[in-house]
């Protein structure tokens, strides 16, 4: 099988779409004629033209909410945002207006809308544009969140995103945007809320998304290599909806978990997953729930320190060997 | 800032109203008087659905905010009467007057304020977030010039399709303010989008006058120069001229699929909403000369006795019957149930209340 970037999934994933939907609309800050910030949408205006790639100002609330107005109406518009940290001058649009237009309607609307970029730290650009949103807008009713760790399922989830018709917000990571996976050149969906083992182990439990999951399998990797420590790692994929069951089987299987995210510690995604299983799995559990999340701070510039701020492989691996 | 006194004073630099006869325009010529009697019919139903909904407020049955439309009427029925198939509505708020004046009915919007499963969004919604996309009426949006952008969505979907509409999109003086509308006002002439944006201006943001709340040069729809769109000014207690000047901007809209910015003045009577005691910004004289120099509903009214469209007794009989439909519509309300409690699960995920063979989600999406 042919191994393709996680970009390059994306812009396949938005490219079969657009072509077999005439719905469909790529829109947002440089994704046409600059061929995308991060690249992501390139070759695309050439191949399709102006009135399906079309370049948006910088005005994510302006287009963004022009985005939910047009789904409204059924357009399936694709919105980029350059940075999810965007997204928070667009709030009001993405929470109040696309989340609860369906609820607040009684149901006599819905809206079609993807929303996606990149949503991670790491970039070394300090603070406004290295925002994890997921925890955050996955507290809105309403809204779907996806997290792909990898190629394979950048495509997936992102066909599948389209198709659906509520508002899905894909969060991708551009540290992961030239990682290449296995990608069928067949096509195919990836369902939301359907969990990824990526790796079978009997030792212990790793429960993450997004790069977490990588940084998770290659610090497994590491434990079985060096340590003969066998980790499971279970990729979440998406956070909303959430895939409880495969999250209870790894812990039934393994009974000891940890939990890596990116998100910061406060409220992230892994206090819902610790909620969940100390009240289904509590009996399962061997020891307490452990977790590893950036450092609660504002991401911070220094390089150096912010290799340091979010989870590695080396933290990921020392704290599975305090566990083991 | 200004004193204590000053807050009551107008300088001439606000909006004022403009004097413009617009009873001659084509869009007015036309009209036969039975479609005269309709219009001024819609205006005095919603005098009368609000009033009514006072009371029932009042009585406790209506929660949370309530922000009344009275002397606003013309606005409402006066642009929505020149709508067609494929033009849409989206606005604020203060949104009972555009429902009524798009065809929805009395009944439903009543039972929607008093949190009723017959109401329009099954008591979810509640006054500021009246639906029916049947009927191209798109909400009812809570936050002040959040729905601006929508707007401009709408109207993009439109021309995107390919179809000859509009959308008309409402909002009050104070939203003028907002990042969003000014995002949404560039959108709309970058991309020349078939979008009409009515500021309703009543003086007032809340409790904040508009002197005290908005940088002027001359009026508020001037702003739309600074993106080079058209705009207008209109006697918002003259439904001719409310008319006049919206049939121009639909003109342009469908003809040349562009936006225009209309600021159309007017005056609500009531407090911002029922929870504003209306005593520290405004004087009451203030109120009194407009119920009785400028009301839009006997301005209009006058204007049909001369015309000989309307009769003493046409009046009564039309004012009677819209008192008992909004009677009708409270009854209605009273006696109808609250949604069940396992509708609060409902209608959040679209895929969640199509559960079919077609729908791919798994998981949990909805938690305890």
């Amino acid at each position: 099988m042919a191994q393709i970037t996680y970009r390059q999934a994306i812009n396949d994933a938005l490219s079969e779409e657009v072509e077999r939907d005439e719905n469909v609309v790529i829109m947002g800050e440089e994704v046409a004629q600059f061929d995308g910030a991060y690249k992501v949408t390139e070759g695309m205006l050439k191949r399709f033209g102006p009135k399906r790639i079309v370049d948006t100002p910088i005005s994510e609330a302006g287009f963004i909410g022009m985005g939910i107005g047009a789904a409204m109406l059924g357009i399936r518009p694709v919105m980029e945002l350059m940075f999810w940290s965007f997204s928070y001058v667009a709030f009001d649009q993405l929470c109040n207006n696309a989340a609860a237009v369906r609820y607040m309607s009684g149901g006599l609307i819905n809206c079609p809308i993807v929303v996606r970029g990149p949503a991670n730290g790491g970039t070394n650009v300090g603070a406004t544009h290295s925002h994890t949103p997921e925890n955050l807008v996955a507290n809105h009713p309403g809204i779907k969140v996806v997290c792909p760790s990898n190629a394979y399922d950048a495509k997936g989830l992102m066909k599948t995103a389209i198709r659906d018709n509520d508002p899905v917000f894909v969060m991708e990571n551009t540290i992961l945007y030239n990682d290449k996976w296995e990608v069928p050149e067949e096509e195919y969906l990836v369902p939301l809320g359907k969990a990824n083992l990526l790796r079978e182990g009997k030792d212990l439990s790793i429960i993450a998304h997004g790069r977490a999951a990588i940084t998770s399998l290659r610090a497994a990797e590491e434990l079985k290599a060096k340590h003969d420590i066998d980790v499971e790692v279970l990729d979440l994929r998406s956070i909303r909806p959430l895939d409880e069951e495969a999250i209870l089987e790894t812990v039934k299987k393994t009974n000891n978990v940890l939990l890596v995210e990116e998100n910061k510690p406060f409220c992230g995604v892994g206090a819902q997953i610790s909620f969940l299983i100390q009240e289904k799995a509590f009996d399962h559990l061997d020891a307490p729930i452990r977790r590893i999340s950036s450092i609660d701070a504002p991401q911070i510039y220094c390089k150096k320190l912010e290799d340091i701020q979010i989870p590695s492989v080396a933290r990921v691996v020392n704290k599975v060997l305090e566990m083991a | 800032m200004s004193s204590e006194t000053d807050i009551y004073k107008k300088p001439e630099y606000v909006s004022v109203m403009p004097d413009t006869d617009y009873s001659d325009a084509e869009v007015n010529k036309v009209l036969t008087p039975e479609q005269k009697i309709q219009l001024y019919r819609d205006m005095v139903r919603i005098r009368r659905f609000e009033e009514r909904s006072i009371r029932v407020y009042q009585q406790g049955k209506i929660g949370g905010f309530l922000h009344l439309y009275i002397g606003q009427e013309a606005i409402a029925v006066g642009t929505v009467s020149l709508l067609g198939a494929d033009d849409h509505v989206i606005t604020a708020y203060r949104d009972h007057g555009h429902a009524l004046a798009v065809g929805m009915n009395m009944n439903e919007c009543m039972a929607e304020l008093c949190g009723k499963h017959t109401g329009c969004s099954k008591g979810k919604g509640g006054s500021m977030h009246f639906f029916a996309p049947d009927k191209n009426y798109w909400g009812g949006h809570g936050i002040v010039g959040g729905q601006t952008p929508l707007g401009a969505g709408i109207a993009y979907a439109l021309k995107y399709r390919g179809l000859k509409g509009c959308c008309l999109c409402f909002m009050g003086d104070g939203a003028v303010n907002q990042g969003a509308v000014h995002e949404a006002f560039n959108l709309a002439q970058l991309w020349e989008l078939p979008v009409i944006y009515v500021i309703e201006n009543n003086g007032y943001s809340m409790g904040t006058s508009q002197v005290r709340s908005s940088a002027f040069n001359e009026y508020l729809a001037k702003r739309a120069e600074g993106y080079a769109m058209a705009w207008d000014v209109v006697n918002g207690n003259d439904i001719y001229s409310v008319r006049a000047a919206t049939a121009e901007a639909i003109k342009r809209a469908h003809n040349e699929s562009m936006p225009t910015l209309l600021e159309i003045i007017t005056y609500r009577y009531r407090g911002h909403s029922m929870s504003d005691p209306d005593k520290t910004y405004r004087e009451k004289k203030e109120i009194q000369d407009y119920k009785e120099k400028k009301d839009p509903i006997t301005v209009f009214q006058n204007i049909l006795l001369a015309e000989k469209v309307l009769t003493d007794d046409l009046i009564q009989s039309i004012d009677k019957e819209a008192r008992q439909e909004a009677e009708d519509a409270a009854n209605f309300a009273d006696q109808s149930p609250f949604p069940p409690e396992e509708s609060i699960l409902e209608d959040i995920y679209w895929e969640e209340d199509n559960r079919s063979e077609e729908t791919t989600s798994q998981g949990t999406i909805i938690f305890e």
